[in-house]
């Protein structure tokens, strides 16, 4: 039963999502997780906010991801996240959220990935109470919600929802919140080769 | 851990699993919903969910972008003694030795290589490390129930670790989770993330639990539950069980260069 399937048509079927669960805290987090450059950098900033369920409550105990292009707008490729040397910049960071919602990474300023249009970050989202992971986007502040930020992915979103994609200016840095569900629910997104693009 | 609305018994949750089940007597072709291949999100039975699942659909993206690419990871990141979770300077663990190996593959069957695992189990009792599990039952000073390794050439993977047990949790009354560990991988693309749990065969938690049968598809769950191996196992040392793990189809070739 446990021998790669392989579904018509398409490959084999993928291996399914399950939650996070509530202690991954141990194992998940590591020393250096959230510092993508360090705190004192000159050019650091900080990309924080909080995850919020259905009722607007802080999850306390929720993951995110970031994942960014470095600043000469290139996916980085180099290794090192889980043992940061100090002046490598990997793209990848990780914060467990706290009491209060919050995450925090402290990074380089979003550009445009090449290729883009305009600037923004990768984030992947992980909690108990929720079952698969979801990935979103944060855009820069000021990036047009009009349907003219040349953007393919925010452009396409339902108007009155591309907000929910766009960081809000908060020195020395961004702001972002996740909101799970509800009011301002954030657009989380898929790609066509993902199953999860059915309904569910 | 959870709790908000007052206990409700196991039948009433294997009746709520039975109503969100797919309709078995439609044949294997129907899913008019679209379950097939996804956890759902939107899963009453394990309680936490209500607030925490997203209403509306994923936003459908072109394969374009940062999330065409993933970050990287080396032995930098990862020493070959941590995919060994029986290692500990004061001792062995007690438990079931086991060894739980497979490989990675993306959706076209292309090993996924040099990329990392990440995994965390209970201990034989069924506790973890965790000072938020409040499990009455013993902590093991050997075991950390924590592991990493990176994937090789073939896109194989191997831990050797302690069997974990089953541990109650809050969502309903007299409420167990089957015996399992977690996994955390990463693909050739950011959208291949995926977090997940392996299961062990025959356990008789599996059809009780609203966590698993999240997962409307019976395929989908059949394909969380690793195999026993003997060829695997070790002559008194360790069982041995495989378990291979295939992520979402990857869109830009490997061939393609950033
Ligand atoms: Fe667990």
């Amino acid at each position: 039963m446990t021998q790669p399937t392989t579904q018509s048509g398409s490959g084999l079927v993928p291996t399914v999502g399950q939650t996070v669960g509530p202690f991954f805290h141990d194992a998940l987090p590591w020393p250096g997780d959230r510092h993508l450059v360090a705190p004192g950098d000159a050019g650091a900033v900080r990309l924080a906010g909080r995850v919020l369920d259905g009722e607007g409550a802080p999850v306390p105990d929720a993951l995110v991801e970031l994942w960014q292009a470095g600043a000469d707008g290139r996916p980085a490729t180099a290794p090192g996240s889980l043992r940061r040397d100090g002046h490598t910049f990997t793209g990848f960071g990780r914060c467990a959220t706290d009491e209060e919602g919050w995450w925090s990474f402290t990074t380089l300023p979003p550009v445009t990935p090449r290729g883009g249009a305009v600037a923004y970050v990768s984030l992947a989202v992980f909690a108990r109470g929720l079952l698969d992971r979801l990935l979103t986007r944060a855009y820069l502040p000021g990036t047009p919600v009009d349907g003219t930020s040349g953007d393919g992915v925010l452009d396409g979103v339902a108007a009155d929802r591309r907000a929910t994609l766009v960081m809000a200016a908060d020195d020395p840095g961004y702001r972002f919140d996740v909101r799970l569900q509800g009011e301002g629910e954030t657009v989380f997104l898929c790609w066509p080769r993902d199953p999860r693009a059915g309904g569910r | 851990m959870t709790g908000t609305s007052p206990a409700c018994s196991q039948a009433q949750i294997d009746d709520e699993i039975a109503s969100l089940a797919l309709d078995s007597t439609a044949g294997e072709d129907r899913d008019p919903a679209g379950l097939r291949g996804a956890t759902r999100l939107d899963y009453a039975p394990y309680r936490s969910t209500v607030l925490r699942h997203p209403t509306k659909a994923l936003h459908p993206a072109d394969p374009e972008g940062l999330e065409m690419w993933s970050p990287v990871f080396s032995h930098r990141d990862v020493a070959a003694v941590e995919s060994d979770l029986t290692i500990h300077p004061q001792g062995e663990p007690i438990g079931e030795r086991i060894r739980v190996t497979g490989r990675v593959l993306d959706g076209d069957g292309r090993p996924v290589r040099g990329q990392l695992v990440e995994v965390w189990q209970a201990n034989a009792g069924g506790r973890y490390i965790h000072q938020r599990d409040q499990h009455p039952a013993p902590l093991d000073p050997h075991f950390t129930g924590m592991g990493r390794c990176l994937t090789d050439e073939a896109g194989h993977y191997s831990f050797t670790t302690i069997k974990p047990g089953p541990y109650p949790w809050r969502n309903h009354l007299n409420a167990w989770r089957p015996a399992h560990i977690h996994f955390s991988l990463f693909g050739t693309e950011f959208v291949q993330r995926i977090v997940t749990q392996m299961y062990f065969p025959g356990d008789p938690l599996l059809p009780l639990d609203p966590i698993y049968q999240g997962i409307a598809d019976r395929g989908d769950r059949d394909r969380l539950v690793a195999s026993y191996a003997h060829d695997l196992s070790e002559p008194e040392f360790l069982m041995g069980y495989r378990w291979d793990i295939v992520l979402t189809g990857a869109h830009r070739t490997p061939a393609e260069e950033t």
